[in-house]
Order: C-alpha cells, then structure tokens, then sequence
C-alpha cells in the first residue's frame, strides 16, 4: 500500500516498459468519452446545435434515440408512477447497453462525478492524505434500497434532490444554483474524509449499475497472470481493488482469470499501469483456468524494481 | 482448545460483522430522515411557481417527473426553466413564473410532447384544457380600473379574451357618473398562461395567477343555487308566499310593496282610526265566529 498512496510512481514501470500511450491508454479513452458525452449535452445551449438534449436523466438523440436513465425511471415507479412509453423504450436501451459493456462502465465511462473523485483520489496521493473512515463497500446498497424506499414512503422521487450525479450534470447543461456545493462536498468526502469514499462505498447510482455487471459479457480478465511480478500497481490505481484480487491470484483455488466481480467499472486502469501486460479486455465467457496463460513466460519471482 | 479460541474469533468476527452492519445501517438511516425531511419540504410548490401546461397535480408530479429537463428545450419561448439547488422549488424540476416569463399557449404543445415519463400528461390535446394556474386579480385597490380608468391590458392580452377575462362596467360611486370595467376572471376558461401578470402596468401586478389551490374557493357540496335549481326545473321550486293580511280598519288598505296606506276611494279617512271601544277593534272580522 506503500507505493498505492505515493502517487508518481503507479505505473512508473509500465510508462518506462510500454511508453506513454499504451500507459495511459484507456484513461484518456475514458476521459474522451467523458469529456464527448458531457460535450454533446453541451452543444446544444452552448453552440445552438440541438443533437442530444436533455440530461443524463433523460434525453432525445437527433430528435429519435431515446434513452432514460433506468434507475431514476425506477424510482418513479416506486413513487408510483407508471412511465410512457418513451421512457420505458429509453430506459430499456440504456439496461441492455450496460447488460452488454458492464453495469459500472457507466461510473468509468460516462458519470461526469468520476473525474472530480479522480481529481481528489489523485490528490491524495500527491499530499499523502492517508485519512480513513470505515466505510463499508456494502453501504451503497443500503443507500440504494433506501433511495426506493423514500420513493415509496413521500411518492416523490427523493434522491434526485441532492444526487450528485446528476446535480453535476444537469448543473453544466441547465444551471447549477448551489449544486455546486453538493459535488464540491463529494469531492472534500474523497479529499479529506476516506478514500473513494462516494464511488466505491456509498453512491447508489453506482450500486444500481453494479447490478446490472453481473452477466455483463465484456470484463476484464487477467489473462496473462502467469506474468503478475506483484508490483501492486493494478491495486493501487483500482477503484474497486476488491475485484482483482480473485482473477489475479485466483489460479489456485481454480478460479479463472476474468474479473467478475460487478463492481469492476471496466476502466481499463490496470491494463495500462500494468507493466507485464498482465490484463486485457475479454469475454466472461472465456474464463477457463488456463486459456490465456502464456507459459512461455515465467513469472518472476519478487517485485521488479522500479525502473527510473 | 483450539475449538474454544475458533468459537471466538468466529464470535468476534460475528459480533464485528453485526456491529459494521448496525453502523452503516445507522448511518444511512440518519441520512434517509434528513432526506426525507428535506423532501417534504421542497415539496411545497411556492405561489409564484407554476408548472408547464399538462403537469399532474403535484404530489403526482413529483413521483412522475424525472428532471431531464426535455420540457424546458422544447419550450420554443425559453418559459420553463429546471429548479436549482437553493430554490424553492424541487430541484431539478421544471416551472415558470408568470411575471417574467409567461407560458405562450402553442397550439401544439411541445413541452407535453416532449415530456418521456408522462409527468405532463399527453392527453391535454387542447392547450385552452390546461390549468396551469388561475388569475386573480388580487390588489383591487391600485388595479387601474378599479380605480376607473381604462388600461384593460390584462384583458386586452387574455388568450381567451372575453371568455377567461371579462370587463363588467359598474356604476362608479366616487365620481357619481362614470362607468368602472372591472376585469373580471372566469376559472371555466383561464389557464392560468400568466399573459396578464406578465403585462400588469404597475410596478407589481394586481392581477397574478396563483396555484388553483390557492386561488379557488370551493362552495359546500349541499349547496344549490336557487335561481339555477330553477332554471333547471322550470318552475319556482318552493310555494309562493302568502298574500300578507292586515288587520286594518274599514275603507284601509296597505300595499307593503311601496305604496303604503291606501284609502279606498270616497272613504274619508276616520277621523279616529280605531273605534274608541278597543274591544271591537279586536273582535273586527271575527264576529258571529262562535
């Protein structure tokens, strides 16, 4: 954990071994998508050109796609609202897309949240913050069952008051007020308080998507571990780095090596940091013990040291 | 021995288990009160604060609206705005405010249409069918034609001219000999747009479209209105009165509709009207009755 909290060196290794992109890859993959999906829902009042308009919540693509946010679709529904038809088409092709790609590729690829508890998690590292508050990776389920239950209880949906998420996004597309101060608060939450605190212990869009991870086809897969010199950066750069340890050293107790674990947001992180391209994309499908291991390889015994 | 030290660390890690499940359940318990008493009130629409034509009354609406903002695009006059944080009005959810911005009433209703959950509901086809709100005009003491001048701007730019909006000239009591054109609102027809709050001359409108709630008196469920019920049945409803009777002397007569005592023609009237016995004045008209 050591290196994990001195930022710099994460990926140190793989920046020397497999030069910039290919270290930074799917992160600036990820912030593209980022930035082009918020980009879009900009263009419209900011640039008069009406391609997407709505919010995350809900919107209309080119005037015919669309897409409704599954989860707040829900808890109207627990308010006691029956939804038209646009909304449910939307929100049934939002559900499939992230049955498809992974229900936390949502929190990686789209949330406009993630870069502001990026920007603090990277914070941390750079000040050496190492505060810490025992926050339970399962408080995000008890958040979102008491999000439904609010719904149910008041008939009104409660949690789009204060969600963040959505503050944020709709905040830079209609106007904030003081939304601000609520995504400032999650960013001091991961800053100050704990480490990841909002995404990976206590947001509940999250934890809905996460639902929608377990059958998802595309993962992450550990494929080459036969290769893994323990440096420990995957673990370090992993927003949920629960997820990797059974695909990764799983081999043992016959696990296989893909990353099935719902919580994995597909980032892709580890695959860049990794410096003995240990991880790839893959299928959930091809999970067999020993498929991807490349034996030609032998793992190295101890950690490599750092090159630099 | 090695079982006992088992059963306890298999306690300690049950008792641990139960103790972080308690403190998260807790945790998130205390945040869903505060919540949820948050929730209660930013569900209290402030008076100024109307919602786009079509929107389901409002606790409905609150279940039904997802905040996506759809409505607000599609308003081709830049009326409806989403609630911010820090207003009054639930976040996220559209509204208008009739003096700054009112609702121009397009025949095709793009906000409704536009609306992808149905918390403005599609079966207002007819935007002259919405009721947004109800116009009142609330200061009748600086409203200019109260006053007795002509400004009729808020009827002038009624929508619905002449039906939501009437002017009903009166007798102008201070000046003796003018007319007053009281505006005068019809709730079967006002939508409650906002046109003319908006357009009030003064400084703050007299006239303002509140809430129907607040707006709106409600008459008892019992009560039925005579001249109504009667039109309705065709006919008076209740017996005419009695012809009233009086107990007058001879040669007398009284009309109590206005022309008071009459003297019957050739009667000169008595110069005592009652007879100096009062008995017979009493025993008048029932004599030979026993």
């Amino acid at each position: 954990m050591s290196r994990a909290d001195t930022n710099g060196t994460i990926g140190a290794e793989a920046l020397h071994v497999k030069g910039w992109w290919r270290s930074h890859r799917w992160l600036w993959l990820r912030r593209a998508s980022q930035v082009s999906i918020l980009g879009l829902f900009l263009l419209g009042p900011v640039a008069d050109v009406w391609w997407v308009k709505g919010n995350l919540a809900s919107s209309l693509t080119l005037d015919t796609l669309p897409l409704t946010d599954p989860y707040v679709l829900l808890q109207g529904l627990a308010a006691g609202h029956l939804p038209a038809t646009a909304a449910l088409t939307g929100a049934l092709i939002v559900t499939v897309f992230y049955l498809l790609v992974g229900g936390r590729a949502y929190c990686a690829w789209v949330c406009p949240v993630n870069s502001i508890t990026d920007a603090a998690q990277w914070l941390r590292g750079r000040f050496g913050i190492n505060t810490a508050t025992r926050l339970s990776g399962k408080s995000r389920f008890w958040m979102l069952g008491l999000t439904f239950l609010l719904a149910a209880v008041t008939g009104s949906i409660v949690w789009e008051l204060i969600n963040p998420v959505s503050m944020l996004h709709r905040g830079l597309i209609f106007g904030f007020g003081l939304g601000w101060a609520v995504v400032l608060g999650v960013f001091l939450l991961d800053l100050l308080v704990s480490k990841r605190a909002w995404c990976g212990h206590l947001c509940p869009v999250g934890a809905f998507y996460s639902l929608l991870g377990h059958v998802s086809p595309l993962r992450v897969s550990a494929a080459r571990r036969a290769q893994c010199n323990d440096c420990m950066d995957c673990y370090a750069v992993c927003p949920e780095p629960q997820v990797i340890r059974p695909a990764l050293k799983g081999e043992a107790d016959g696990r296989g090596p893909m990353i099935l674990d719902a919580q994995c947001t597909n980032c892709g992180r580890c695959i860049d940091v990794c410096s003995r391209d240990v991880f790839q994309f893959g299928l959930r499908f091809n999970n067999s013990i020993t498929t991807h291991v490349m034996k030609s390889v032998k793992p190295l015994a101890g950690k490599t040291e750092v090159l630099s | 021995m090695f079982n006992a030290m088992n059963a306890q660390t298999t306690n300690a890690a049950r008792r641990r288990f139960l103790v972080d499940m308690a403190r998260t359940a807790g945790g998130v318990a205390l945040f869903g009160l505060g919540l949820g008493l948050y929730a209660q009130r930013s569900a209290a629409l402030p008076a100024e604060a109307l919602r786009p034509p079509g929107a389901l009354a409002e606790n409905d609406f609150l279940g039904a609206c997802i905040r996506c903002g759809l409505c607000v695009r599609d308003c081709p006059y830049g009326t409806l705005k989403l609630a911010e944080l820090g207003e009054a009005v639930a976040t996220g959810t559209p509204f208008f405010t009739a003096r700054t911005v009112p609702c121009e009433m397009c025949e095709d209703i793009p906000c409704v249409v536009a609306c992808p959950t149905g918390a403005l509901d599609k079966n207002l086809q007819n935007i002259d069918d919405a009721r947004m709100g109800l116009a009142v005009l609330a200061d009748q003491e600086n409203c200019l034609n109260f006053l007795g001048l002509r400004c009729d701007v808020c009827y002038r730019v009624c929508p619905s001219i002449d039906k939501a909006i009437t002017l009903e000239a009166e007798h102008n009591v201070r000046s003796g000999h003018h007319s007053r054109f009281i505006p005068v609102v019809h709730s079967e027809h006002c939508t409650g747009c906002g046109k003319c709050e908006q357009s009030c001359v003064l400084p703050e409108a007299a006239i303002k479209v509140l809430p129907v709630r607040l707006a709106k008196g409600a008459p008892g469920e019992h009560y039925r209105l005579g001249w109504e019920e009667k039109r309705k049945a065709g006919g008076s409803l209740v017996e005419p009165d009695r012809p009233r009777e009086f107990n007058l002397p001879e040669g007398v007569q009284y009309d109590y509709q206005g022309k008071g005592v009459i003297l019957e023609q050739g009667n000169p009237p008595p110069s005592v009207p009652y007879d100096a016995d009062p008995l017979k004045t009493l025993k008048r008209g029932v004599e030979g009755q026993r």
